[in-house]
């Protein structure tokens, strides 16, 4: 009588996040200091991307203990990263009981050809997306809810604009398009022809699609809001800043009142130091992660 | 008669799938963020969400005390899962912002983490003998009522919807279905509100 890890109850909890923030932690306490400043979810991470991208070397699924004390400490869902097409590592996540597993380029890729099939499980799967073809392709795939990539751990906002819009432009191409141009269509993105119909029919993914990757501002939140984001993850941006505290609060507040200038203008005010943020033009190709995954 | 108007709490959550529902039951609705925008509306939801990022955002915009204003004026107030918890007068686990006008206690994320989700069909009371197929995702339950709180729904044994004269929550979520008949049932409500309180 009652069925569990349906696709519904899947999208059905990105649907329940919408308009909100979630945010990288790699503590029990950051994640609280998440929650109390508003966070609709935590990602339980190791070492924020930032860290990652300094670091070097193979980004993995993050130790369990810390997940655990991370689930722990909050009520909120508590997201974790696999790496794309590590389906065990997948596997863990879902005995440990975290409420969203996200098949992140963030992380080293375990596979370089193939993504998880997200289908075989019961726990909901975020995907990163760079255009509609690759959002498509993952949704093909099992995925629940999708996040544009931007250019984690950077700090500048620039890729994840050019994510989201070029997202957006493609759906309106779509939605233009004669029925019988679809499949050319579904050709040209690789994506399902099925779902680039229902894309051309409805004119919107149909799944929740959030805005990642250099998000470090309340400005850059409420920007990625205007241009069509559902809601937003902040990596570095937090807990890389002067003042965490403040700062969540603040991206909380312009993601909800992101058409308002007089509230993002208050509470822009006095956050104290955003993170330093990377040039994405002095960037070699090696070092884009967002060209992770296919 | 002027067309009914209900405001959906809007800071966070799915607020667009009630805002849909409304529309389909032949009412307004409309986005409620700040306190101005709950002027001139006949009836609230308080959608699903993070009922702790909801209560916290509620008391940072000023919201609780108007929304128990109304709320005892007699408006009718919908709330879904965040929503149920809202209404509560308190939850098993506490340490967060409440309306506190509903008289039964609610408990958080009972029915586990996102894996022990479900969906299942129930027995609605007042809404007819089909069953309501209902989406129920970290969903609470109501661990307590008092003796005016009406019970309209179970699952094993867990009340999951129910009444208390202009109060009105459940553990499920009907924005997520096809099924408009619990949001009629809140404008019929609303309706029967708007008339009462012209006469």
């Amino acid at each position: 009588m009652m069925e569990k890890g349906t696709y519904k109850l899947k999208t059905g909890l990105a649907e329940m996040l919408k308009g909100g923030v979630i945010m990288d932690v790699t503590t029990p306490d950051q994640a609280k200091i998440a929650e109390e400043a508003g966070a609709v979810a935590v990602m339980a991470l190791e070492r924020v991307p930032a860290d990652i991208r300094a670091a070097g070397g193979v980004a993995r699924m993050a130790d369990p203990t810390i997940i655990e004390a991370i689930m722990e400490a909050v009520t909120i869902p508590v997201m974790a990263k696999v790496r794309i097409g590590h389906f065990v590592e997948a596997q863990i996540l879902e005995a440990l009981g975290v409420d969203f597993i996200d098949e992140s380029e963030v992380l080293t890729p375990a596979d370089e050809g193939h993504h998880i099939d997200k289908w075989d499980f019961k726990v909901p799967f975020v995907c990163g997306a760079i255009n509609l073809g690759e959002a498509l392709r993952r949704i093909g795939e099992g995925a629940a809810m999708i996040r544009t990539k931007g250019e984690a751990g950077t700090g500048n906002v620039v890729e994840a604009v050019r994510h989201m819009r070029t997202i957006m432009d493609e759906i309106r191409w779509l939605a233009g398009l004669p029925r019988e141009e679809l499949m050319a269509a579904a050709k040209k993105l690789g994506a399902p022809y099925e779902l680039v119909r229902t894309v051309a029919e409805t004119k919107k993914l149909p799944v929740v699609n959030f805005s990642a990757g250099g998000i470090a501002t309340p400005a850059d939140a409420a920007l990625m809001m205007q241009l069509g984001a559902d809601g937003i993850f902040v990596g570095s941006g937090i807990f890389k800043s002067e003042n965490p505290r403040a700062r969540a609060a603040a991206i909380v507040e312009a993601t909800i009142h992101y058409q308002d200038p007089a509230i993002l203008a208050r509470v822009s005010k006095g956050l104290g130091g955003a993170m330093a943020g990377l040039e994405i033009s002095k960037l070699g190709e090696q070092e884009k992660i967002q060209f992770r995954g296919w | 008669m002027d067309r009914i108007k209900v405001g959906v709490l809007g800071l966070q959550g799915d607020v667009r799938e009630h805002l849909l529902m409304v529309a389909d039951c032949g009412a307004e609705g409309v986005v409620v963020k700040r306190q101005e925008d709950l002027k001139g509306i006949d009836g609230l939801i308080i959608p699903g969400g993070e009922s702790t990022t909801m209560g916290r955002l509620m008391q940072k915009y000023d919201l609780i005390e108007p929304i128990q204003e109304m709320g005892r004026e007699g408006v009718p107030i919908y709330g879904t899962c965040a929503g149920l918890i809202l209404l509560a007068v308190k939850t098993v686990e506490g340490g967060q912002p409440l309306l506190e006008l509903m008289d039964m206690v609610a408990r958080r994320n009972a029915f586990g983490r996102q894996v022990d989700s479900f969906e299942a069909d129930l027995q609605v009371k007042g809404i007819g003998d089909e069953v309501f197929h209902a989406i129920f995702i970290r969903a609470p339950w109501i661990e307590e009522i008092r003796d005016q709180v009406d019970p309209m729904a179970e699952v094993e044994g867990k009340i999951v919807m129910a009444r208390e004269g202009n109060l009105l929550v459940s553990a499920f979520h009907p924005e997520l279905s096809q099924d408009i008949r619990i949001h009629q049932f809140f404008i019929d409500m609303v309706r029967d509100h708007k008339k009462g309180s012209k006469k």
